[in-house]
């Protein structure tokens, strides 16, 4: 029973790399999407603005104050009610993006705000303009505290991209429990569920600890 | 959108919203509890002397990190009755979700230990004390300090994360709101009542998360 199932299996293992590239294709559009958005509103964040600031800062605690799973089910199930009708696809690629930025955000404002101040007085002092400042004074410095755990953060989302299986987006998860319901071998099943995101997630683990050693050399050198 | 707002329909739900908040927390305490034991038993095991048993863990570990908990609930909550190993649901959720957050505590306890300088170990094996005293009164008490806050941050994380038991059909939080949805068609009322829940629970573990930063500052300074 046991080899036939498993047979079953790779027969539809087709089915589950449409799935992966699902999985890939949301978090994906998610990430580039959120990382743009997440560096304006870091900069924001860290800038002396008090309205905006606190603004982001309200926003932000409110996503990260609330599952993932309702965010998507508000995003899914209540933009209808207020006339903005989506499908499964693009609501997710919403919420994903939404919490993408507002994590990216803080890693960002940190990321600068860690930068010391004298830098930023020094370019003052020389006349450079704001927009210079952050271009070749502050981003530049300051990319190195942001990027080992951005990328950290990559790893995050791309896993919380399972949660969109739940409104029907047919990923490697949705794949997996749709799978489950023929070839009863839940062990199986999400074994290889398992290994295609650890596929897709490990290379980014070991990235994110390489940049981060790398980083820290760097910083101590200076 | 706020007139068509249903209070009365919340009211009329919030015994049910009580009793999965309450299911909410019982189920989050004893998944944090279990993940605290699991994460301490498996980063002792990650710095053991053996080879073995420190690869063992670092397969746990790493495997944990690298697959999203929704693949681990449904591997588990599938794979177990193929095993034929029957147990209630709850019980399916509660070990994935300590397994999930014992692999992350198990990180943060590692990075706690190894950033207490070696001399101070040294210097605790100089003293005549043994591995248990080096633990209890050298190592632990510092590497408390300094992990508090991730550790905090973790629980804030399994809170969350717990939300995904709905989808295993386990009444809390996001399943209330799940009902109110189904029973009544208002998915507003049912996402945002249930979104407010985990903000109160939020907003309560990043007070006391600042709150005892401020405490173990104070003690540091005298």
């Amino acid at each position: 029973m046991w080899s036939f199932y498993f047979n079953e299996l790779i027969r539809s293992l087709p089915f589950f790399i449409k799935g992966l590239w699902m999985t890939v294709a949301v978090s994906g559009l998610s990430l580039i999407v959120g990382t743009i958005i997440g560096f304006i509103w870091g900069i924001i964040r860290a800038s002396r603005n008090k309205i905006l600031r606190s603004l982001i800062g309200a926003w932000v605690d409110l996503i990260r104050g609330t599952p993932f799973l309702v965010q998507v089910f508000i995003v899914f199930f209540i933009l209808p009610g207020i006339g903005i009708e989506l499908e499964a696809f693009p609501a997710a690629v919403i919420s994903l993006t939404n919490l993408a930025a507002c994590f990216i955000c803080e890693i960002v404002a940190g990321g600068i705000l860690a930068v010391s101040s004298g830098q930023r007085e020094a370019a003052t002092a020389s006349g450079l303009s704001a927009y210079q400042q952050l271009r070749y004074i502050i981003l530049p410095q300051a990319m190195r505290t942001i990027l080992p755990p951005l990328v950290g953060q990559y790893v995050l989302l791309v896993k919380d991209s399972s949660v969109v299986s739940a409104i029907g987006v047919v990923d490697v998860t949705r794949v997996g429990w749709l799978t489950v319901q023929r070839i009863p071998e839940g062990i199986m099943v999400f074994g290889l569920v398992g290994i295609l995101y650890f596929v897709v997630c490990y290379p980014l683990i070991n990235l994110s600890n390489i940049l981060e050693r790398r980083m820290t050399v760097v910083a101590t050198r200076l | 959108m706020l007139e068509a707002f249903n209070f009365r329909v919340i009211l009329e739900y919030m015994p049910l919203y009580l009793q999965c908040f309450l299911a909410t927390l019982w189920l989050s305490a004893l998944s944090l509890l279990g993940a605290l034991v699991v994460g301490t038993i498996a980063c002792a095991m990650r710095l053991s002397a053996s080879r073995v048993v420190s690869s063992i863990a670092g397969v746990y570990i790493e495997s944990i990190r690298s697959t999203p908990l929704l693949a681990q609930l449904y591997f588990f909550y599938f794979g177990l009755p193929s095993l034929g190993i029957m147990v209630p649901e709850w019980v399916t959720g509660v070990f994935a979700l300590t397994l999930n957050s014992g692999a992350y505590y198990a990180e943060i306890v590692r990075s706690g230990i190894q950033a207490i300088p070696n001399g101070q170990i040294e210097a605790g094996i100089a003293s005549g004390l043994n591995y248990f005293q080096r633990m209890r009164y050298i190592i632990l008490p510092q590497a408390l300090g300094m992990t508090i806050r991730p550790m905090l941050g973790q629980a804030i994380v399994l809170v969350k994360d717990s939300s995904l038991l709905s989808l295993i059909s386990i009444a809390e939080l996001t399943r209330a709101g799940q009902l109110l949805t189904s029973d009544r068609f208002m998915p507003a009322e049912g996402f945002l009542t249930t979104a407010a829940f985990y903000l109160i629970i939020y907003y309560m573990l990043k007070g006391f998360s600042s709150w005892s930063e401020k405490r173990l500052i104070f003690r540091e300074a005298h």
